[in-house]
C-alpha cells in the first residue's frame, strides 16, 4: 500500500484550472520529482500536499490518514524553499530548534536534535550564525536540516537548488539524495531542471497543463517517453517525419532511404505519415553501408562542447543533430560534407501525438 | 558658483531654523538679571506639576505604543499577506488623521462615548483615560502603519509565514516569534514617533481634561515667562532624544536575509 496516496487532485484559481486530476501513489521512502516547464501546476500540487492551497477536489492522503483538509500547521511535512526562508532574527541553532520548541519537546531533547541535524548536514560549526552571516548553499542546508528536525513524514523540495551556483547545485542535490536515503524520508522534489530530476530521483513525473505527462523511472523517462511533450522536455530530442512502407514489418520512408524499426508499428494504415525520434547519441557516423536503420545526410553545422562534438544534419529534409564524444584526435564534420548515420535501432521511437 | 550658492542656501536654511533655537534657550537662560542661570528650568523641574504631567504622559505614551503595536502590527501583517488588494484603502484610512483635525476626533469620540450612550466612556476617570489612547494612536496612525509597513516590506512575508506553518506554528506563534522580532526596529521607528505626538499633544487632553503634559505646557505659557521657554527646550530635547534613538536602533538592525 502506498504512503502517500494523491486521487484526482484538481486545483482552480478562479475560472483558471492549474491542476487537473491529478493521481499518484508514493511508496514509503520513495523519492519523487516533479519536473515540468513553468506553470504547469507542479508547485500548486506539491503546495496543495503542504496544505498551503486547499484541492478544489480530489484527497490528499498520507499513511492512511486523509490530510485534505488539514491546516498546513496540522500536517508532519516538512518544506525546503527556494527562497530558503531560514528565520533572519535567529541563529542557525534556533532555526533548527523551531519546530522542536513548537511542538514543546524538552529542552534537552531539542539540543541533541538540533546537534543531530547539523551534524548530518556538516554544519555543526556554524551554529551561533544568523542567515545573513552564510553563503546561499549553507543557508539551503540549514533549511534542510530545520525542515527534518521535527522528523516530519514527508520532506517536500519547492525548486531548493534554483537559486545556487551550478557547481553548489551538483553538490548539494547529491547531499540531499544522500541524506534522503539515510532518513528513509518519503520526499517529493520540485523542479524544472530535467537533469536534476533524472540524477537524484526514483520516479520523476513529468507536468504538462495540469496533468500527469507521464510517470516512470529516470530511464524508462528519457529512454522511452510516452507524448511528444516529454519527448521533447527531457532531454535533446530528434523528430523526423517518415511515410509508412509496412506497418507489420516496421518499414519506413524517409526522403528516398528506407528504415526498419525492430517492431512492427500499429494503428496506423501503410502510406500514412507518422513522427520518428531518437536522442542525439542514438545516431553514429558511419561508412556507406545498407544496415537496417541507415541515413545519409548533408552536414549543415557542426558544434565543439566540451566532452561532445554535436553535428547539425539536413536528412531528407529532417534537420537533426548527433552527438560524437570528443577525444583528442576527433575532426568536426564539415558543412556541406555528406555523412551517413547508423541509428540504433532500438534508440528509436515511435511517437503517439 | 553653483557650489557657492548651496552653501548658502544651506546656511540660510540652518539660519532660519537654529536662530529661533538659540534665541529661545538664550532667553530660558536669562532669568536671573544680568547672568545666565538655569533657574527657569530649576523651577519647572521642582514643579509638582511638571511631574504629574510629565509622568501621565509618559504612561500614555507607552500605553499608546503597545495598543497601535497590537493593532498594527497583525494589520499590516494581515494585509500583506492575504489581502494586498486593500493595501490602498488602508493606506488611504491610516493617512486620514492628517487631514481631519484632533479636534473633530476628540469631539466625535465625546459624542459617541458621552454618559447617555451604550458605552460611557466619558463618565469614568479610567474611560477618558481610554479615550485619550485611543484618540493618541489615531493620531500616531499615519507614522505607525507606515514604518511597520516598510518594515514588513524588507522580509518575505508569505514565506517566512509558510517556513513557519510547516514547521507547526499558529499565527499568535507567526506573529509573536517571526513577524515582530523581525520589523522591531520599524516598530521602534514608530514608537518613537508616537511618543514624541503624544508628549505634546494638547487638543485631546484638554477637551477630555486630563493631566498631561500638553495642556500643562499651555498653562504655563499663558502665565509665565521663562518657564515656558525652558520648558519649550525641554520639549525638543525629547524629541531630539526619540530621533536620536530611532537612529541608533536602525543601526543595530541586523542584515536582511539575502541569498549570497
Amino acid at each position: 500500500m502506498s504512503f502517500l496516496t494523491l486521487s484526482h487532485l484538481q486545483k482552480s484559481f478562479g475560472a483558471t484550472k492549474v491542476v487537473h486530476d491529478f493521481n499518484m501513489a508514493i511508496d514509503k521512502g520513495e523519492f519523487i520529482s516533479f519536473l515540468g516547464p513553468s506553470g504547469c501546476g507542479k508547485t500548486t500540487v506539491l503546495r496543495m500536499i503542504a496544505g498551503f492551497e486547499l484541492p478544489s477536489g480530489g484527497s490528499i492522503v498520507i499513511d492512511g490518514k486523509d490530510q485534505t483538509r488539514l491546516k498546513p500547521n496540522q500536517r508532519n511535512i516538512g518544506m525546503v524553499f527556494q527562497a530558503y526562508a531560514l528565520f533572519p532574527n535567529m541563529n542557525v541553532f534556533d532555526n533548527v530548534a523551531f519546530g522542536l520548541k513548537v511542538a514543546g519537546k524538552p529542552k534537552s531533547e531539542i539540543e541533541t536534535r538540533v546537534k543531530e541535524m547539523l551534524k548530518l548536514i556538516h554544519l555543526e560549526h556554524l551554529a551561533d550564525r544568523y542567515p545573513y552571516q552564510m553563503s546561499g548553499g549553507q543557508q539551503q542546508r540549514v533549511a534542510l536540516a530545520r525542515a527534518l528536525a521535527p522528523a516530519p513524514q514527508v520532506l517536500l523540495l519547492d525548486e531548493p537548488l534554483s537559486a545556487l551556483d551550478a557547481k553548489i547545485r551538483v553538490s548539494l542535490r547529491e547531499e540531499i539524495r544522500q541524506i534522503q536515503r539515510q532518513l528513509g524520508i518519503t520526499t517529493v522534489f520540485v523542479t524544472h531542471d530535467q537533469e536534476e530530476a533524472l540524477s537524484i530521483s526514483d520516479r520523476i513525473v513529468v507536468m504538462n497543463a495540469g496533468k500527469a505527462d507521464q510517470i516512470g523511472t529516470p530511464g524508462e523517462i528519457y529512454n522511452r517517453p510516452t507524448t511528444r511533450f516529454v519527448a521533447n522536455f527531457v532531454g535533446t530530442l530528434n523528430v523526423i517525419q517518415a511515410t509508412l512502407v509496412n506497418g507489420s514489418t516496421g518499414a519506413l520512408k524517409i526522403g528516398e532511404e528506407t528504415l526498419s524499426l525492430p517492431q512492427s508499428i500499429e494503428g496506423k494504415a501503410d502510406g500514412s505519415q507518422i513522427s520518428i525520434a531518437f536522442r542525439p547519441e542514438a545516431a553514429m557516423l558511419a561508412g556507406p553501408s545498407t544496415g537496417p536503420a541507415v541515413l545519409s545526410g548533408t552536414v549543415l553545422s557542426s558544434n565543439f562542447l566540451g566532452s561532445v562534438l554535436r553535428t547539425k544534419v539536413d536528412l531528407g529534409g529532417n534537420i537533426i543533430s548527433f552527438d560524437m564524444f570528443n577525444h583528442p584526435s576527433a575532426t568536426l564534420p564539415k558543412a556541406g560534407e555528406t555523412v551517413t548515420l547508423a541509428l540504433q535501432q532500438d534508440g528509436l521511437m515511435v511517437l503517439g501525438d | 558658483m553653483k557650489r557657492l550658492w548651496a552653501w548658502a542656501a544651506l546656511i540660510i536654511g540652518l539660519l532660519y531654523f537654529i536662530l529661533p533655537l538659540v534665541g529661545m534657550t538664550n532667553f530660558s537662560l536669562k532669568m536671573r538679571r544680568g547672568e545666565y542661570s538655569f533657574d527657569a528650568y530649576a523651577k519647572v523641574f521642582a514643579d509638582s506639576r511638571f511631574h504629574e504631567t510629565f509622568s501621565y504622559s509618559v504612561w500614555m505614551a507607552l500605553l499608546t505604543i503597545i495598543f497601535g503595536v497590537f493593532l498594527v502590527v497583525p494589520t499590516a501583517y494581515w494585509v500583506r499577506l492575504k489581502l494586498p488588494f486593500l493595501r490602498p484603502y488602508i493606506e488611504f484610512i491610516t493617512l486620514l488623521p492628517l487631514v481631519i483635525p484632533a479636534i473633530v476626533i476628540v469631539f466625535g469620540y465625546i459624542r459617541l462615548y458621552n454618559t447617555s450612550s451604550w458605552l460611557p466612556l466619558t463618565g469614568s476617570y479610567v474611560g477618558t483615560d481610554i479615550l485619550l489612547v485611543f484618540g493618541y494612536a489615531t493620531l500616531s496612525l499615519p507614522y505607525m502603519y507606515r514604518a511597520v509597513d516598510t518594515g514588513l516590506r524588507t522580509i518575505d512575508v508569505t514565506t517566512l509565514t509558510e517556513a513557519a506553518q510547516s514547521l507547526g506554528a499558529g499565527w499568535v506563534t507567526i506573529i509573536g516569534r517571526i513577524i515582530l522580532p523581525n520589523v522591531t526596529v520599524a516598530v521602534m521607528s514608530g514608537a518613537f514617533v508616537t511618543f514624541a505626538i503624544v508628549m505634546g499633544e494638547f487638543t485631546m487632553a484638554a477637551l477630555l481634561n486630563k493631566p498631561a503634559f500638553g495642556p500643562y505646557m499651555q498653562l504655563l505659557g499663558a502665565n509665565r515667562a521663562y518657564e515656558p521657554a525652558a520648558l519649550a527646550v525641554i520639549a525638543f530635547g525629547i524629541t531630539w532624544a526619540c530621533l536620536g534613538l530611532m537612529q541608533l536602533v536602525s543601526k543595530l538592525q541586523k542584515t536582511p536575509q539575502r541569498p549570497v
